[in-house]
């Protein structure tokens, strides 16, 4: 046994409104730079849909993930390695920036330039990879909200499903699906890569890309079946979905989960072992791989997992984490969590509460109580195709484990309205799934109340490490053109040169803002206001300094707390 | 009889491009691993990328290979074994044309398409276009000296092993022949010089990405953790900062 600890995430898609705050808050932080402007390393997808990029579940079209070959071993499903190689001057099945979309920004400029006209000039689109007019015909998320339109019949997923039954279907229901990378065990995006550039760490199994390895080859972005890599065009470097790994050794939670509307994001350890990984990832049927993956994960609270992760020099904290883990509690304890795509057997760990709405909503249009759970179970079983297209999404087609799902969330749902109403709680409806009335409240509390402490468990990484952590290379996010990163184009093309530190603020510092009572201490003697951390509450001593202050001097400044700031 | 002029071109050139080539690389690896990548188009465009890069890139491996037997391989040592003359020619020619025209049709599909795709011709840094003048300029030189002078024999009889190759080698070993260049055909000096001005700009250019080329890739396992490599933090401790005890029991 190889105890590793993994860092991953929970989303009940019940709860996702598709706002498309997570993408923003992503995008902001990681992908508002030249050469990025394609990329979203978090999107949210209406399903059914196409996706992003297009039909990129068509894995007979665009080789992702892993695959069994004759011998029964597993290999990457674009061919061997010596294919890998050879294919390595024009790589075959990567998609094209029309898979993705082509970029735009307006000409802004022209509103203010524009000479007197009779007419109101207008802001026209410009493509970001030709600068050329363009017509915008498609985006990450073009097929918003449109999950029966005529851009259904692209969807992959729903290819699998039976045809008969599509139109009934098309009219019943959509939800959203939210997808970051998966952080798997088995990466085939670093299997993928031929410099070796895409690793995972051994401390919290985040996937990452080492920029100053990569060579830009390409071949990861046809390896990850989720197509969650992609090529910066303007550095020629692979980038990918970090995990706002930053933010999680100091013990925040990722950008996107930080600001998640709905709440719906559960961020928490798992512990596994990385023996059993190659196993599980090669079992002969599909249907399998679900149990599979849940066997490699390993029970923190078994003594002889807390003993060998000790020897693995797993710290003691990351084991208490790792026990109040919501991803555990989500996946092990009440199994309402399922893998994205366990076909593509990459063992992610990004997993999903699939959604109960869509057969709460049909209920509802047929006038019955939605709530009641003999109504919701019968539901469950006679919407065949809702269940079929989730199975195709989270159990490669296993029915089984996505109803089960949906009959403890009903379960819950219907026990819990007894008791909100005033009423008793009727413990014949979570034993008709399986579970006790204790296991269900406790659920309850984990899904719908969601306290921020229990829906994110993140043990630091260790003080001595986090520091120098902090300043690994990736890319600021400030390196745009004249930006305060200051990167520009070196004399061997875009974003040649050394790296600039990622952090601007101290993450450390951000933490503390964010989690103390009052405003940062500034109120020691010589304190200076860091603007870039100042969060508009109040006015901080030495924010501006008085009439009289000398600038070098040492006392506190107790003549600011007068000075109002001036027009 | 050597003049000046000789030794400058055909002996102190190539010793100053070496050393730009060799620090050149060292200097760029140090401090601009960053920029160390392919700079792959191919996100643009795909369909004239799909024939040109692997044409280009095949035949000039293919060239490459056929350089390594022709300059590094000495003529005695193909005797030895029992190769004559004219089965090397007719081979050398043969491969090499073959080569040199996959070379050369893949090259000019893509820089025909790097001038004619709107968003790959604009990602093309002047670096760029300087490389592809003089590698354009070698690789057609090249293959004029392999048709013309080695196939049709337009400049006369010229056995470039006993000429050039000498000269070659004798850069590396210290045996200093700028006489041989000096009498070689003029389009073989002039090969032979563009070869040297790439060589060059080489350091300077994307051409470090055949540097990379990812042969360990077949060997190493799938999957590449990393792990902090001191549990007190990545980097080496700052001066007078070391700490007492290296090893904790």
């Amino acid at each position: 046994m190889r105890v590793m600890a993994q860092m991953s995430m929970v989303m009940n898609l019940d709860k996702c409104i598709g706002c498309h705050t997570c993408s923003v808050t992503c995008k902001q932080a990681w992908t508002n730079r030249s050469g990025t402007e394609y990329v979203w390393f978090n999107n949210v997808e209406t399903r059914p849909g196409q996706g992003y990029p297009r039909t990129y579940e068509d894995q007979e079209r665009w080789q992702g993930g892993w695959t069994l070959n004759r011998r029964g071993r597993l290999q990457l499903k674009a061919g061997s390695r010596l294919k890998n190689l050879a294919t390595i001057f024009s790589s075959p099945k990567m998609p094209s920036i029309q898979d993705y979309y082509e970029p735009w920004t307006y000409d802004y400029e022209i509103l203010t330039t524009a000479p007197l006209q009779e007419h109101t000039p207008v802001a026209r689109p410009k493509s970001l990879i030709s600068g050329k007019d363009m017509k915008i015909t498609w985006s990450a998320n073009w097929d918003d909200d449109l999950g029966g339109s005529e851009h259904l019949s692209a969807d992959p997923v729903l290819a699998k499903v039976s045809d008969k039954v599509k139109l009934a279907y098309e009219q019943t229901f959509m939800f959203y699906l939210p997808r970051i990378c998966e952080h798997c065990l088995n990466p085939a995006c670093a299997a993928s890569c031929p410099s070796g550039a895409i690793y995972k760490r051994a401390e919290d199994g985040i996937v990452l890309v080492d920029q100053d390895k990569c060579r830009g080859w390409r071949k990861c972005v046809t390896g990850c079946p989720y197509k969650k890599v992609y090529f910066n065009h303007k550095t020629g470097k692979a980038e990918k979905c970090t995990f706002c790994f930053p933010r999680v050794e100091v013990g925040l939670p990722t950008v996107c989960a930080e600001t998640c509307v709905g709440r719906l994001r559960y961020i928490g350890l798992m512990l596994y072992d990385a023996d059993a990984v190659l196993e599980a990832a090669s079992v002969t049927t599909d249907h399998e791989l679900l149990e599979s993956q849940r066997g490699v994960f390993l029970d923190p609270f078994d003594p002889s997992v807390i003993r060998e992760a000790e020897r693995a020099g797993i710290p003691r904290d990351w084991i208490d984490a790792a026990q109040r883990s919501p991803v555990w509690a989500l996946i092990n304890t009440y199994k309402v969590a399922l893998p994205l795509h366990p076909e593509y057997r990459t063992m992610p760990m990004v997993w999903y509460i699939p959604p109960l709405s869509p057969v709460v909503d049909v209920v509802q249009e047929t006038g019955e109580d939605a709530e009641a759970a003999g109504n919701l179970f019968a539901a469950i079983d006679t919407l065949r195709i809702p269940v079929e297209y989730l199975a195709e999404l989270f159990t490669s087609g296993d029915t089984a484990p996505v109803t089960a799902v949906l009959k403890k969330l009903a379960a819950m749902r219907s026990y819990m309205r007894d008791i909100n109403m005033g009423r008793d709680g009727d413990p014949s409806i979570p034993a008709a799934v399986g579970m006790t009335t204790r296991e269900m409240e406790s659920m309850f509390r984990l899904l719908a109340i969601a306290k921020y402490d229990e829906r994110y468990v993140i043990p630091s990484a260790h003080a001595e490490q986090a520091h120098n952590l902090e300043e690994l290379a990736t890319e600021c996010s400030l390196d745009y053109e004249g930006g305060p990163g200051m990167g520009g184009s070196g004399p061997f093309g875009e974003g040649s040169g050394t790296g600039t530190p990622l952090a601007v603020e101290s993450f450390r510092t951000l933490k503390e803002r964010q989690t103390s009572d009052t405003a940062t201490d500034l109120n020691e003697p010589g304190a200076r206001v860091n603007l870039l951390n100042w969060d508009g509450r109040g006015t901080p001593p030495g924010l501006f300094p008085g009439p009289g202050d000398p600038p070098d001097h040492g006392e506190p400044a107790s003549g600011a707390h007068g000075t109002e700031p001036k027009p | 009889m050597t003049t000046s002029l000789d030794i400058v071109l055909w002996v102190v050139i190539p010793y100053v491009c070496l050393v730009v080539f060799i620090g050149g690389h060292a200097w760029r690896y140090t401090y601009d691993k960053f920029g160390w990548t392919t700079r792959s188009s191919q996100l643009y465009e795909s369909r004239l990328l799909r024939w040109g890069s692997p044409l280009f890139h095949f035949g000039i491996l293919a060239v490459f290979a056929g350089h390594v037997m022709g300059l590094a391989i000495p003529k005695s040592w193909t005797d030895a074994v029992g190769i004559s003359e004219t089965a090397y020619h007719v081979m050398a020619v043969g491969i090499g044309l073959l080569a040199g025209l996959a070379t050369l049709v893949g090259m000019t599909l893509l820089i025909y398409r790097r001038r004619t795709t709107g968003p790959v011709f604009s990602a093309t840094t002047r670096m760029d276009k300087a490389m592809y003048l003089v590698l354009a300029t070698v690789i057609m030189l090249g293959l004029w000296n392999t048709v013309g002078s080695s196939l049709l024999s337009l400049s006369g009889e010229y056995n470039y092993r006993e000429g050039v190759s000498v000269w070659f080698r004798g850069i590396f070993t210290f045996q200093l022949h700028p006489e041989l260049m000096a009498a070689a055909p003029l389009s073989f000096q002039a090969h032979g010089m563009a070869a040297m001005a790439i060589f060059a700009l080489w350091p300077f250019t994307r051409l470090v990405h055949v540097f990379s080329a990812p042969l360990f890739y077949l060997w190493r396992p799938y999957v590449v953790y990393r792990a902090k490599s001191d549990r007190f933090g990545a980097r080496a401790a700052r001066p007078g900062w070391d700490r007492s005890e290296r090893t904790r029991r």
